[in-house]
């Protein structure tokens, strides 16, 4: 009894406090967002507020359960756990149900259940146990094979039943990584290759080309701290791709913009080039490479695209990243989502008053895009506390992984703290356009037993895990 | 504890940084920009229309002319419709598959949520038997609406028609939107604002499948209907019926007007239509009305502008006396057919008086008339714009309507600045333009001036503006007299009896024996024939009476009806008779018959 005790004292309250307030938040919006006249009851069972009441009280049950569980049961069975979910990974694809073009689901009589949103519990527990290891050394090649193997299985397993969003989520593991001792260029040049990826199939070619030249100076701007040799810089490329675009004029247009681009780019980088060798400003060669290496990038990622897929390969891929994700025209639900946001204004139109989500123009509004209800009946301050919360969730839950004396504990609790911030990042981007629709749910927000349980089981084991920090966990 | 720990600060930066990025992109979407709010407000609203009850109009005895009765409209949600037996239903409708089949095409490709008409204006004789269908064709639905109906089938051109609004009338005022109705001719276009009334729009929140989800904001933007206002014309029902009785078959215009108070009692132009024809469902008739060669659409007692003829003699007279180049007693000779520069078609004694001059209409005396004004001016030109003057005192060359902003016709008195173009400036005098002395040349007028010209000299120097409405309701429902100027003649009063006295001769001592029908009221007239180069000349006649205190101003225009004293005479003089005493002697009735059977428009009937 007093070991018990000892749990719930240990427990970290600020944590459970914030996860219960999103939570009821959460089930509040979903509330107005498919409020019904008829069924003013928030307990209502036919509807899907009513549900939700039922999923938290569950999930509540869970995290409970959780507390009161052995703290090594998760160290002794993180393997375990990962193998029978790849497992389920694996059998989804042969028995489960087809949903919206995905085979991610089981259907158990009217109960579903979506294997991937415990794959992620299982991979963190999984790098947890790896990482903890005494032999893992991450310089070490065969250890890094070994990290890469845990996280691409069930990555591929998931692409193949046609759930990219899902399974984009497991990028977010470089960041752990990041924190336990993985060169941060690595994460660097990953998060480019992924932005500029990104830019060149929405943006096109052209504006990716001229952010990365404005990102260049910018960056140059910010290591040598003299406005004139940036300004020069501007000026030297300005005057480049104006003289080319007159002659061009003259010509009477030969080349498109593209071209006189790339031969502005081509000139400025010699130019840049030799007076950086003259100077013998050795980390300025760093931008030059990078910009030079991320323009050939876009240009192939480009010419990969255009040239060499399918167009039915090209159309999944804009799918994918929600340039044309819908049947009634480019941006039918971004579009929809940010007139719901951006008319809340800065008070929001008051709890249950929000037209633009209740009428259905916002499609998946009780799910995917369940902020757009927060912003449209809570405003820019009701937003902006949503947001506040769960940053102070991922800080206190990084604060806490970092005071855990076990590797284990604090790898598995960096991958909470990641793979909440991947879903708050991407879900609330894409309700306001700046992430593409990718459809992963708002954790603890959004309507739906598999995804809240998911989360509160990955949040309960960190917690319990921190519960016992005073106690030798690794062996 | 391990070397690696600061980096919690890198990973909580990017956390935080993105954090920022959303805070901002927030700001900017719900604070800054406020395109969002009106696409939301765009997305949610839907306006739903009542239409007002349109105005009635009465006759000046409170006689029902227009009305409203009830119409549907079969209207289809494509989205709503299932299979169903067209045939069945072309044959409640009467319309025929091919029609229904573009109807429906048309409506699916406007909205398949929102309703489209289908047909239009059914009327409730086939609206009963559709309604107790309905059920069978699920997605077609009934809207109520009203439209017109004309109990005393008369007036047509002068109450004029409602048709659905055109983009242009959709430009020029916002108030309309595509598929309202709007007064097309006549007073319905003249007091639209007044007959429409005001429609009301309710305001409800949607949503995405265009379902009515609710009032929108408590219905504080709402606006009720406001019914149309109700209209007492000056017409006389019963003397406008009796006039296009007489005037039927024939071609031309009646305009009689009450001079005291310049109220048109009676405004005529034939052939005409009965106006039920363009109600409810236009097709057919419309097109057929538009096609005639006659034009009934047409309202020649405003629009059409005809040479004066003899008519305009009078004027001439009142100039000159006013002038001073005649006095009452001012005789000159006449050489009958012989005379120049402008022969007389009349015999009678020479020298003639002015008197006789109007009552025989003698062309040299109105020539020497013209001649004495025009002369008495060192130039001619400056001689001719007194005269002007003058004529443009009695409303000629000029709208003279206070309601019809359109349609009417000015007519016209030409300008000097005419004849220096045509014969150059300083080498044309009264000799040149003649033809003005006796109402030919270049003067028009519409039967509608001549009437109230004539009106100005029952008056004995003034004239109300002719209108056709008496009063309007206002806002509570009352109705409320309207006010019109009164306009005064360049010609002094005094002038007037010696061209009256003229004109009770014309009826009463020459062959228009027939006109005067009672001894005891006074007929005031002149007649007209009017010179037609494309066929038989045309008949006037204008006259008032009584005498004294005169009760009405009457002008007829009879085209191709030879003399004024043939048809256009004793017309009016029917019509005086009616409105004076009600009804026609026994004596004048063969006359009347007459008049009655006269058909003018067929070709093989002698004239």
């Amino acid at each position: 009894m007093a070991k018990r005790n000892n749990v719930w004292a240990n427990v970290d309250w600020v944590s459970i406090t914030l996860f219960l307030i999103l939570m009821l938040i959460g089930w509040i919006n979903i509330y107005s967002a498919v409020y019904n006249e008829e069924h003013r009851n928030i307990l209502d069972m036919g509807q899907r507020y009513g549900k939700q009441a039922i999923w938290i009280v569950a999930a509540i049950v869970i995290a409970a359960s959780v507390i009161m569980t052995d703290s090594r049961f998760f160290v002794t069975f993180a393997y375990p756990i990962y193998a029978f979910t790849i497992l389920l990974l694996i059998s989804v694809l042969f028995f489960g149900a087809d949903v919206k073009g995905a085979r991610a689901w089981f259907q158990i009589g009217s109960f579903t259940l979506q294997p991937s949103e415990f794959t992620k519990l299982a991979t963190s527990l999984a790098l947890a146990k790896y990482i903890s290891n005494y032999n893992f050394r991450i310089q070490n090649f065969r250890s890094l094979v070994s990290i890469g193997f845990i996280i691409l299985v069930p990555v591929l397993l998931i692409f193949l039943q046609n759930d990219t969003g899902s399974a984009l989520v497991f990028g977010v593991f470089l960041l752990v990584l990041y924190r336990e001792g993985l060169n941060g260029i690595v994460l660097f040049f990953s998060l480019l290759t992924a932005i500029v990826f990104v830019l060149t199939l929405v943006l096109r070619p052209f504006a990716t080309i001229i952010i990365l030249g404005a990102a260049s100076f910018i960056a140059h701007y910010l290591i040598r701290q003299r406005f004139k040799e940036t300004g020069t810089g501007i000026l030297i490329a300005a005057g480049t791709y104006g003289l080319f675009y007159l002659l061009n004029l003259i010509l009477g247009n030969p080349m498109k913009p593209m071209h006189i681009l790339l031969i502005t780019v081509f000139i400025s980088f010699i130019v840049f080039y030799i007076s950086i060798f003259r100077k013998r400003l050795r980390n300025l060669y760093l931008i030059l490479g990078i910009f030079a290496g991320s323009v050939l990038f876009t240009m192939s990622v480009d010419y990969v695209f255009t040239a060499i897929m399918e167009p039915h390969q090209q159309a999944r891929i804009e799918e994918l990243l929600g340039i044309r994700s819908d049947p009634l025209g480019v941006g039918y639900n971004v579009n929809q989502s940010k007139i719901a946001i951006g008319s809340g204004g800065f008070f929001g139109k008051g709890f249950l008053d929000g037209t633009q989500t209740k009428f259905d123009f916002v499609p998946e509004q009780s799910t995917d895009f369940i902020f757009c209800t927060v912003g449209e009946e809570w405003g820019f301050l009701g937003s902006m506390f949503v947001i506040g919360l769960f940053l102070a969730l991922l800080i206190r839950l990084v604060n806490l992984a970092e005071r855990q004396r076990s590797t284990f504990s604090r790898v598995y609790g960096y991958s909470v703290a990641c793979i909440l911030f991947f879903h708050l990042a991407i879900n609330i981007g894409m309700t306001i356009g700046l992430a593409p629709v990718i459809g992963i749910p708002l954790p603890f927000f959004s309507y739906g037993g598999s995804s809240l349980w998911s989360f509160t089981l990955l949040l309960f084991i960190f917690l319990r895990l921190d519960a016992s920090r005073f106690e030798q966990l690794s062996f | 504890m391990d070397k690696f720990s600061k980096r919690k600060y890198i990973i909580i930066g990017f956390f935080l940084a993105i954090g920022a990025i959303f805070g901002i992109r927030l700001f900017y979407l719900q604070v800054i920009n406020k395109t969002y709010k009106q696409f939301a407000t765009n997305n949610v609203l839907r306006r739903v229309v009542t239409y007002p009850a349109r105005g009635l109009m009465y006759d000046r005895n409170m006689t029902l002319l227009v009305y409203n009765k009830a119409a549907y409209d079969l209207q289809a949600i494509p989205r709503e419709i299932k299979p169903f037996d067209t045939l069945a239903l072309c044959n409640i409708v009467q319309i025929d598959r091919a029609e229904l089949r573009e109807a429906l095409r048309k409506a699916k490709a406007y909205s398949r949520f929102k309703p489209s008409p289908i047909v239009r204006q059914i009327p409730p004789e086939v609206y009963a038997p559709l309604q107790e269908k309905l059920y069978k064709f699920p997605g077609f639905y009934v809207q109520a609406r009203t439209v017109r109906d004309y109990p005393q089938k008369i007036a047509a051109q002068v109450l004029g028609y409602v048709g659905e609004v055109t983009q242009s009338n959709i430009d020029k005022d916002s108030y309309y939107k595509s598929g309202d109705y709007i007064g097309v001719s006549g007073l319905e276009k003249a007091y639209e604002k007044d007959l429409r009334g005001i429609k009301g729009i309710n305001y409800y929140m949607v949503d995405v499948h265009n379902r009515i989800k609710g009032k929108y904001n408590n219905s504080q933007i709402d606006t009720a209907a406001v019914l149309g206002r109700n209209i007492i014309t000056t017409l006389d029902a019963k003397l406008q019926a009796y006039a296009e009785l007489l005037m039927q078959n024939k071609k031309g215009a009646v305009v009689a007007i009450e001079p005291q108070t310049g109220e048109v009692l009676t405004m005529v132009s034939v052939p005409t239509y009965d106006p039920n024809m363009l109600v409810g469902r236009r097709g057919k008739e419309f097109a057929a009305l538009m096609a005639d060669t006659l034009k009934p659409l047409y309202n020649r007692a405003i629009t059409a502008a005809y040479p004066p003829g003899s008519t305009f003699k009078p004027i001439n007279a009142l100039i000159a006396l006013q002038e001073g180049t005649i006095n009452e007693y001012t005789s000159f000779s006449c050489s009958g057919t012989a005379s120049t520069p402008i022969r007389c078609t009349h015999y009678h004694e020479t020298p003639v008086s002015l008197r006789t001059g109007i009552r025989e209409s003698c062309n040299p005396y109105f020539w020497n008339t013209f001649r004495s004004i025009i002369q008495k001016y060192p130039k001619a030109e400056q001689g001719f714009e007194v005269w002007r003057h003058h004529v443009m005192s009695f409303g000629l060359g000029q709208k003279i309507s206070p309601e019809f902003t359109s349609g009417e016709s000015a007519g016209n008195v030409p300008e000097t600045s005419y004849f220096n173009r045509f014969f150059g400036k300083g080498r044309w005098n009264a000799l040149t333009v003649r033809s003005l002395a006796i109402g030919q040349g270049e003067l028009l007028v519409t039967p509608f001036q001549l009437a109230n010209y004539v009106s100005a000299i029952a008056n004995r120097g003034y004239y109300i503006e002719p209108h056709l409405v008496r009063a309007v309701q206002n806002d509570s429902m009352q109705f409320v007299e309207k006010h019109y100027q009164k306009k005064y003649t360049s010609i002094k009063s005094e002038y007037y009896n010696a061209i009256i006295d003229g004109m009770q001769a014309v009826v009463e001592e020459t062959g228009n024996r027939a006109t005067a029908f009672l001894d005891s009221i006074t007929i005031c007239g002149k007649t007209g024939t009017v010179q037609n180069p494309h066929g038989a000349d045309h008949s006037v006649f204008i006259a008032f009476a009584p005498k004294y205190n005169p009760k009405i101003a009457i002008a007829v225009y009879i085209e191709n009806g030879v003399w004024g004293a043939r048809y256009a005479a004793p017309i009016a003089s029917l019509l005086i008779e009616k409105y004076l005493t009600d009804s026609i002697s026994p004596r004048r009735q063969p006359l009347e018959q007459r008049m009655i059977d006269a058909n003018l428009l067929n070709p093989l009937q002698p004239k």
